[in-house]
């Protein structure tokens, strides 16, 4: 009696392991969509999940409100709506610069649409649709300094820039690892630069013009842009690296946005005043 | 005997003590002033006491949409690793002391080496280690594994400390009377061993809810993540929103300590306990206090 | 393997960034903490208070937050700068966040070994006509120096580990240069991470047999 007694309790205990073991792994394993194409998954089940930026004004915001905001928002929804899922099937969650790869290779997004350069490197492990964006890294500096006029007079100037982003990479080659040490600070995100940049802890922030666009409208006559990119960067549309169909579809997406006038139409609502940095739409490069 | 207010240090004052206390208390109360004052100026001067930077915090939504998605994210990693790493503990803390020298040997190399690496390290080698592996390796579950793995070892070491604790009467009074190795341990040991241990692994799950914050370097979309990064995005007020969450942070590990304190003074009353709550704390080492 | 080997003198630069924020920020916090304990066993409540209040504010805050904080507010609000070097200026703004987070523990340690000396003790030197200073030299100290040692120890072993935190302002300390090496090398992220797992094996193994060690030899019998 009582040894079965002691038998049970094990089998519970090893009921609840397996459970435990259970959840843990469950808890890895979703969001794996397996191979086949972002095509189907959206005419099948109606959700798409979508990498964007949560902490960057003007491309990818989290509001009070619950919703997102953004051009890259906005390109998410009009996408999605093209390839047949409501705005309600979207479930946003945030790829933050230095996980946009793993993040797509994993599964755990279908596709990423943050501020997202297309490059060769990254290409080999996803692949693009787009480009919808062309634009460069630029400089942002305080509105009343004049003595920064391009990228040559960041040569002894200090600059804060983000962990995993390329920009800051760009700048430590071009300058050395001397300057890299000294003149260089690598921040969590670029919202964190601001403060420094306001209080002249930095002389400028570089990156991407968007991304700084973004935060200057944010902060009205603090800041201004130099307006000289010494980059191209073409912001793509990151998914899984086999998935031809879905890249030809989400391109077709993309033209049509740009046809219909929804393009401009983003870019001034998001932007504002500094919609004027973005003037057309680059042209779709099927590869 | 001793009257009141005499400490080690100090006895009890007399009326020129006293008098030089008054004085001392206003001199270093103007200091501290001081001190606050120059700190509220220069908050001052950086515009940093604006209204429309604090009043987000005044309005439900800021909290409701940004501030408690994140602090749910800390609550259930927290949960989650508190849970696993206290398996791990049991396991590896109960394998320590195997009598196997194949079991023992190996456990102590495990908890012994990944006490020794800090948390950071497990979170950004569970990213990259796993993807090399083909795993899907969420920030979620990096966070999970470091706390796990780190805070595991850590409770090992109080599991086995707790169990050495108990007096060794004990044990051998479970075999005179015919127990079989296993059934002293689990009937005799754990349960003397565990009320001993309750402080020591309170205080290791304090420092395991304080460690989810190192998630905002890998992107976790917890509580310090919506305080430093998305609140901020939304109302530019990166200082004050580091403030607020530096707040709520304060009082949940307050609410935990008090919980610990608590548990350590029943454990103390209780006539049951034949283990020492201290020796328990003391063999966690850096369990009680640090981090 | 060979990345290891490679990238020998640049994993020996990150640990040498992780020993000097290590023993700098240790002398720091204990000195620090030593003030703080002084505070709060003081018979001053003006100073009792605050140092409670610092203790618990600090100890109950994330490590992360508190370094997070100082990289961003220090030098924004308080326009505290060490440097015209920005990895200079971090890895000071990263060591008064330590320091400020590790003293409060150090405070708390320092406070329990006065507080293990007993009643008696003081009252005895008293009776016989020593000075407070006397006191604290001769017949406190001396015992609760002892039963400091072991914790003080286990918390420089966790200031080793938590150094890694300054990776959250880009200080390129041994966590943030193993997380670059991963990027650089992704073929060698095993061997790169058992590298970086033994510097810090190494670095704390000693210090944990060096405390234990003291901490028995110099235990006080009661």
């Amino acid at each position: 009696m009582l040894h079965k007694k002691r038998k049970v309790m094990r089998m519970r205990f090893a009921a609840g392991l397996l459970a435990l073991a259970a959840l843990a792994t469950g808890l890895t394993a979703c969001g794996g969509s397996g191979a086949s194409s972002i095509v189907d998954k959206a005419k099948d089940d109606k959700k798409l999940v979508i990498g964007v930026k949560i902490d960057q004004p003007g491309w990818g915001l989290k509001k009070p409100d619950g919703g997102y905001a953004g051009f890259d928002v906005d390109v998410a929804k009009y996408v999605a709506k093209e390839l047949g899922v409501p705005e309600s099937g979207i479930t946003f969650k945030e790829a933050q610069s230095a996980n946009r790869e793993p993040f797509i290779q994993q599964g755990q997004v279908d596709m990423v649409i943050a501020t997202y350069s297309i490059t060769d490197e990254r290409k080999k492990k996803i692949s693009f649709a787009g480009p919808y964006l062309v634009t460069g890294q630029d400089i942002l500096v305080r509105a009343d300094d004049t003595s920064i006029t391009g990228v040559e007079s960041l040569k002894d100037k200090k600059v804060c820039g983000a962990q995993g982003s390329s920009s800051p990479k760009r700048l430590a080659e071009k300058f050395g690892p001397d300057w890299e040490s000294k003149n260089l600070t690598q921040q969590q995100g670029y919202g964190a630069c601001l403060p420094l940049l306001e209080n002249k802890q930095v002389d400028a922030i570089s990156t991407d013009a968007t991304i700084l666009a973004g935060f200057a409208a944010q902060f009205p006559g603090k800041f201004k842009l130099i307006g000289q990119p010494f980059s191209e960067e073409r912001y793509g549309i990151g998914l899984k690296l086999d998935d031809k169909a879905g890249r030809d579809a989400i391109n077709n997406a993309i033209e049509k946005f740009f046809k219909d006038g929804s393009w401009r139409k983003a870019i001034d609502t998001n932007l504002g005043e500094f919609g004027k940095y973005f003037t057309t739409p680059p042209s779709v490069d099927r590869y | 005997m001793t009257e009141r207010g005499a400490t080690v240090l100090y006895d009890v004052p007399g009326p020129r003590a006293r008098l030089r206390n008054n004085a001392l208390t206003l001199a270093f109360g103007v200091v501290l002033l001081l001190v606050a004052y120059f700190v509220w100026t220069k908050f001052d001067e950086k515009g940093q006491w604006k209204g429309e930077l604090w009043q987000p915090f005044l309005r439900a939504d800021t909290w409701t949409e940004l501030i408690l998605p994140g602090l749910l994210n800390t609550l259930v990693a927290a949960a989650l690793a508190a849970v696993l790493a206290l398996l791990f503990g049991a396991v590896f803390g109960i394998a320590r002391l195997s009598d196997h020298r194949w079991v023992r040997i190996p456990a102590a190399v495990v908890v012994e080496a990944f006490r020794a690496v800090p948390v950071l390290m497990l979170i950004f080698f569970a990213q990259y280690g796993g993807s090399l592996a083909g795993l899907v390796v969420t920030e979620f579950t990096a966070v999970v594994f470091g706390l796990t793995v780190y805070n595991g070892s850590v409770l090992a070491e109080i599991v086995r400390a707790g169990i050495l604790a108990v007096p060794r009467g004990q044990a051998e009074a479970g075999y005179a009377i015919g127990l079989r190795k296993n059934q002293v341990m689990r009937l005799i040991l754990l349960p003397q061993a565990v009320t001993a241990m309750m402080p020591a692994i309170v205080s290791q799950l304090v420092v395991l809810l304080k460690d989810t914050a190192l998630g905002f370097v890998v992107a976790y979309a917890d509580l310090l993540n919506a305080g430093a990064r998305v609140v901020p995005a939304n109302y530019a007020n990166l200082i004050p929103s580091v403030i607020v969450i530096a707040a709520v942070y304060i009082a949940i590990n307050l609410a935990l300590g008090y919980l610990a304190a608590w548990l350590e003074r029943r454990s103390r009353r209780s006539r049951k306990v034949t283990a020492d709550p201290a020796a328990a704390e003391r063999a966690g080492g850096e369990v009680a206090f640090v981090r | 393997m060979e990345a290891v080997v490679d990238e020998l003198p640049v994993i020996l630069g990150a640990f040498w960034l992780t020993v000097k924020l290590t023993v700098v920020s240790g002398l720091i916090s204990l000195v620090w903490g030593i003030a703080l304990a002084a505070m709060r066993v003081s018979p001053l409540p003006v100073l009792r208070g605050a140092g409670a209040l610092y203790v618990n504010v600090l100890r109950n805050t994330p490590l992360t937050l508190i370094i997070v904080f100082c990289g961003l507010g220090l030098g924004t609000v308080m326009d505290v700068q060490f440097s015209d070097d920005l990895s200079l200026n971090s890895f000071w703004l990263s060591i008064i966040g330590l320091s400020a987070y590790t003293s409060a523990f150090v405070c708390e340690v320092v406070r329990a070994g006065i507080n293990t000396v007993p009643l008696g003790q003081a009252e005895a030197a008293r009776a016989i006509g020593l000075t407070f200073l006397q006191t604290l030299r001769l017949v406190i100290l001396p015992q609760a120096v002892r039963t400091v040692i072991a914790p003080l120890g286990s918390l420089l072993n966790a200031l080793v580990k938590n150094t890694t935190v300054a990776a959250a302002i880009g200080v390129m300390e041994a966590a943030l240069r193993m997380k670059n090496l991963f990027d650089a090398h992704g073929d060698a992220i095993i061997p790169i991470f058992l590298g970086f797992a033994a510097g810090f094996v190494v670095l704390t193994l000693p210090l944990n047999l060096l405390s234990g060690r003291l901490a028995r030899r110099l235990a006080v019998v009661r």
